[in-house]
């Protein structure tokens, strides 16, 4: 019970700082006319591309002593970034980074250009502009992209095996702890547990998507009058 | 329209080599004797010095896959294609022997040896300091193996209770899922200090570092068993692969390799 509480934890810092980061980002990604775009473009979605596990024992070599992530963490906290909660954030920010993005992006490319015209016409600013047009239209895809990183760091399991160290309360998360009641031959154990992770999963995407049909409903489409 | 046709054509080859059709004609293909292995990963050092001498002897080469010894459990037990398994414990292949999965019975083929691990560039020295080498204040932290399902881990945690030094490095734990992940938590300096398989710390990326093997006298044997699974489409080779393994000048490599013949009984 500990860890699924753990992995929630987890998932929810994620999402959070993924839409900190993730929107300005994506609004970015979604209006630059920068010509050399598309490789931050490719970077954003290389995770998805890279296996859990190597993406992990980078992200390792990166926080250890040597590595940027680890000498500039102790530099600022005095202390090592691997085996830490802080450390599995770090690692599943970037590891969920492209979930978090790509829905924003496609949701900001999505308004109409006509009405970013309309307000820069009646005097409003690029801030002001994204503040009262373009997010009010995108928050679907806010919430997508929300849900999306929450829901995608909840199952990791390869980046957190590979920087975690399995330690009780702060990096063994509920895929790592249903892993290791599998390696034990404890399946009874591992079932609960898998049970439960799929219960709430199940009972998060349900209120998501039931959330997302209330605001479809308020739309009149014609050829789906019932 | 003819170059067309010729892109079409390599297309359709290329793909059909994703696939798997056009034949891999190296050694492997053609071969008439192969065993297919299940090895834990402390062998991957090993095993490879092994096969080749195997080879020579009976033209019968193996093909290895590594995993953990428990992953392994699972998959054979769900018919995995594998001739011969080999755990890095007893226990293992004697639940698949208690299932009626193998072909005969389990037989011991090496014991593990633990040692104490910090890489070559590091303050603390266990070749020197031996257990106090964990005490060191700039030890942070030190890597195993799950003791949960790991047998390296298991023996870990109890030389370090018999060291009586559990109690104050209890803290500094940290768990890699097997032996070679804990290897990569001290080799990227994330822990200072590793008890790991000495075989690992005979690899080539080790062998550098400062280790020191712990005293068998500290941890109960780590005794590896092995066994020839039903349904082997080869039992006939793989039976004498493991005989091969009990011959005198297997144990030479054994004790090189970093670790010990099997106790005889």
């Amino acid at each position: 019970m500990e860890s699924l509480w753990l992995s929630v934890k987890l998932a929810a810092w994620v999402a959070g700082i993924l839409l900190v980061f993730g929107i300005p980002l994506a609004y970015w990604l979604a209006f630059s006319r920068w010509r050399w775009k598309f490789f931050v473009e490719a970077a954003v979605a290389v995770p998805l591309v890279l296996p859990p596990t190597v993406l992990g024992f980078y992200m390792l070599v990166a926080m250890g002593p040597q590595g940027p992530l680890g000498s500039a963490w102790s530099k600022l906290f005095g202390r090592g970034l691997a085996f830490t909660f802080q450390g599995l954030i770090i690692a599943s920010v970037l590891y969920s980074l492209p979930f978090a993005v790509q829905p924003l992006v496609v949701a900001f490319e999505g308004v109409d250009r006509k009405l970013l015209a309309a307000s820069a016409v009646l005097g409003a600013g690029e801030w002001s502009t994204f503040r009262r047009v373009i997010l009010p239209l995108s928050l679907r895809g806010v919430a997508t992209s929300a849900i999306l990183s929450f829901a995608h760091t909840l199952g990791e399991f390869g980046v957190v095996l590979m920087v975690g160290g399995n330690l009780a309360g702060i990096t063994r998360t509920v895929s790592i702890e249903i892993y290791d009641r599998v390696q034990s031959l404890d399946y009874t154990q591992a079932n609960r547990l898998a049970l439960l992770l799929l219960a709430l999963s199940f009972a998060v995407l349900s209120f998501v998507y039931g959330m997302n049909r209330r605001v479809r409903r308020r739309v009149w489409i014609p050829w789906a009058s019932r | 329209m003819a170059g067309e046709n010729h892109i079409l054509a390599l297309a359709i080859r290329l793909f059909a080599l994703l696939l798997g059709y056009a034949a891999p004609a190296g050694l492997c293909f053609g071969q008439p004797c192969e065993i297919r292995v299940a090895a834990a990963s402390d062998l991957s050092f090993i095993m490879p010095e092994l096969a080749s001498q195997f080879e020579r002897q009976s033209g019968c080469a193996l093909r290895v896959s590594y995993g953990s010894s428990g992953n392994f459990l699972s998959q054979l037990r769900n018919g995995a294609p594998f001739d011969v398994f080999f755990s890095a414990d007893l226990e293992y292949p004697k639940r698949l022997e208690a299932a009626g999965l193998t072909e005969g019975r389990v037989c011991e083929y090496a014991v593990g040896r633990l040692a104490l691990w910090a890489p070559a560039n590091a303050s603390v020295n266990p070749a020197s300091e031996h257990w106090n080498a964990l005490l060191d204040p700039a030890v942070a932290k030190i890597a195993l193996a799950n003791p949960d399902h790991a047998p390296y881990g298991r023996a870990a945690i109890a030389a370090l209770k018999k060291a009586g030094v559990y109690e104050r490095v209890r803290t500094k734990l940290v768990f890699g899922e097997n032996i070679s992940q804990a290897a990569q938590f001290v080799q990227s300096g994330n822990a200072q200090l590793g008890v790991l398989a000495l075989s690992l710390t005979r690899a080539p990326a080790m062998r550098q570092g400062k280790s020191w093997e712990i005293p068998p006298e500290f941890y109960p044997l780590i005794r590896q068993g092995a066994a020839i699974l039903k349904g082997a489409r080869n039992a006939g080779s793989a039976r004498r692969f493991l005989e091969f393994l009990q011959s005198a000048g297997v144990r030479e490599i054994l004790r090189r390799f970093g670790f010990s013949p099997p106790p005889a009984d």
